[in-house]
C-alpha cells in the first residue's frame, strides 16, 4: 500500500505550495498517474481522501489524468504501446523496449481559492 | 515534526524511538498530537471560519484567508513529481555514500525469502575483510537488528509502523546513528514486499532482489517493477531444490524477460553454495565506489 505514502507525499507538496502561493483551500487536485507507474489508481484515490484530512486540501476533489504506457524500440526505432514494462515491440517483436511514457506520477495543478 | 528536515512521519521509529513525535502540551496542560505541520492555515471541509483560543499560545492561524470569505478560484501549476521529496533525500544519501566510499545495497524480497539469514551468513563470511553495517527495515519489532548485532556488525532497526517500505528520509536518519567508514559495505534490508520498495529510491548503489525456491518462478512477471529495478537477483534456498517444483530455468527466463541486464546467482544461506560468487559481486561493487 505505498499509495498511502504517495498520498501523504502529495499532501506535503500541496502544503508547501500553499505556503509559497498563499492559498488557504484547495478545491481540486489534478494528478498524472502513468499506467506503468505501479500505482493502483483506485487505492490512490481512496488514500487521497484520508491523507488530505485537516490539510488545506481537506475535501478536495481528485482528478487523475491516466497516461498510457509507451516506449521506443531500440531495434527498429519505432514508437510502440506498452501495457507492461516488459512488453515486446509491437512492430518487430524485440525487447526490452525503452519506456518513454507512462512511468510518471506528478501533481499537475491545483484549483485553489 | 522533525527539526532537521521538516517532515512528519508519525509512525516511523528508529530503534524504538519515534523520530517524529509531534505532541503539544498547551499551557492549560492539555496534550494533543497532530498529523499536520504548522506552516500554513488549516483547511476545513466546510467553509466556516473560526479561531481557537489556546491559553498563552498563538499558533494555529485558522482564520486567515478563509475569514475573508472571498471565493476566488485560481489555478496553481505545480508539475511536480510526487516522489520528488523522497528523491531529494535519496540523492543526499547517495552523495553521503559516495563521499564516504561506502557501497550501499538495498535488499528486497517477499516476506520469508530468507533475507536476514542470508545477511547473517554474508556477514560471517565477510568478517575481517571489510567494515560492515546494516539498516534493518520491518513494520514492527527489533528482532532482525538483534540477529544482526549477534554477528558483531553494527545494525540500526527502522520500524515503519504501518508503512510497507523504507524511504530515503528514514534511511538518512538511520545513517546519523551509523558511523560510515571508507570501504564499508552497508546492507539495507527492506521491508518484505516486492511492490512498494521498487518505487522508493534510498540512495543505494544497487537493489538486490532475493527470490527463494519455495516461491513461484513466475514472480518476475507478477512484480515486474522490482525485477526491472534490481541489478542482481539471488535465487535463495537452492538446497531445497530436490524437494520443490521450482523450475530454475523458468525463473531465470522470466527474470531476463523483465530485465535482460539482471545478473543472477543461485545461493543457499544454509549450505553456503553460491557465496563465492555473491561475495565477489559485492567486492567488485565496493571497489567501484572507491572503497
Amino acid at each position: 500500500m505505498h499509495e498511502m505514502s504517495l498520498a501523504l507525499a502529495v499532501r506535503d507538496l500541496i502544503e508547501e505550495a500553499a505556503e509559497r502561493e498563499k492559498f488557504a483551500k484547495v478545491k481540486c487536485v489534478r494528478a498524472e498517474i502513468g499506467a506503468l507507474s505501479g500505482v493502483e489508481r483506485e487505492a490512490f484515490a481512496f488514500c487521497f481522501d484520508l491523507a488530505m484530512k485537516d490539510s488545506v486540501a481537506d475535501g478536495a476533489r481528485l482528478e487523475i489524468v491516466a497516461t498510457a504506457g509507451g516506449g521506443r524500440c531500440p531495434a527498429c526505432g519505432r514508437e510502440t504501446p506498452l501495457t507492461m514494462i516488459y512488453d515486446a515491440c509491437a512492430h518487430c517483436g524485440a525487447f526490452p523496449v525503452e519506456v518513454t511514457a507512462g512511468k510518471d506520477m506528478r501533481i499537475l495543478e491545483l484549483e485553489v481559492e | 515534526m522533525c527539526t532537521t528536515c521538516g517532515c512528519g512521519h508519525d509512525e516511523m521509529k528508529i530503534e524504538g524511538v519515534s523520530v517524529h513525535a509531534h505532541e503539544h502540551i498547551h499551557a492549560d496542560g492539555t496534550r494533543h498530537s497532530h498529523a499536520h505541520d504548522h506552516r500554513g492555515p488549516h483547511g476545513h471541509g466546510d467553509d466556516h471560519d473560526h479561531t481557537h483560543e489556546h491559553p498563552g499560545q498563538e499558533h494555529h492561524g485558522h482564520a486567515q484567508a478563509a475569514a475573508q470569505g472571498v471565493e476566488q478560484a485560481r489555478l496553481v501549476r505545480l508539475e511536480q513529481a510526487i516522489l520528488a521529496k523522497n528523491d531529494r533525500f535519496a540523492a543526499a544519501n547517495r552523495a553521503r555514500f559516495a563521499e564516504a566510499g561506502v557501497l550501499a545495497l538495498n535488499l528486497v524480497s517477499s516476506p520469508g525469502a530468507g533475507k536476514t539469514s542470508l545477511l547473517v551468513k554474508t556477514i560471517e563470511k565477510m568478517r575481517g575483510r571489510r567494515p560492515l553495517a546494516v539498516i534493518e527495515g520491518d513494520q514492527e519489532t527489533r528482532l532482525d537488528a538483534e540477529r544482526i548485532r549477534a554477528t558483531g556488525a553494527p545494525a540500526i532497526q527502522i520500524n515503519t509502523g504501518k508503512g510497507c517500505h523504507l524511504d530515503a528520509h528514514a534511511v538518512g536518519h538511520a545513517l546519523d546513528e551509523l558511523p560510515l567508514s571508507r570501504g564499508m559495505v552497508l546492507f539495507i534490508e527492506n521491508v518484505g514486499n516486492l511492490v512498494c520498495p521498487a518505487a522508493f529510491d534510498l540512495g543505494e548503489a544497487a537493489k538486490v532482489v532475493i527470490l527463494s525456491v519455495t516461491e513461484g518462478e513466475d514472480k518476475p512477471f507478477k512484480y515486474p517493477d522490482m525485477f526491472r529495478a534490481a541489478k542482481l537477483m539471488l535465487i535463495n534456498k537452492v538446497d531445497l531444490l530436490p524437494f520443490v517444483d521450482f523450475d530454475v530455468a523458468a525463473a531465470l527466463s522470466a527474470a531476463r524477460r523483465v530485465n535482460p541486464f539482471l545478473e543472477t546467482i543461485q545461493i543457499s544461506a544454509k549450505t553456503g553454495v553460491g557465496f563465492e560468487a555473491w561475495l565477489s559481486w559485492i567486492e567488485k561493487g565496493a571497489v567501484a565506489v572507491g572503497g
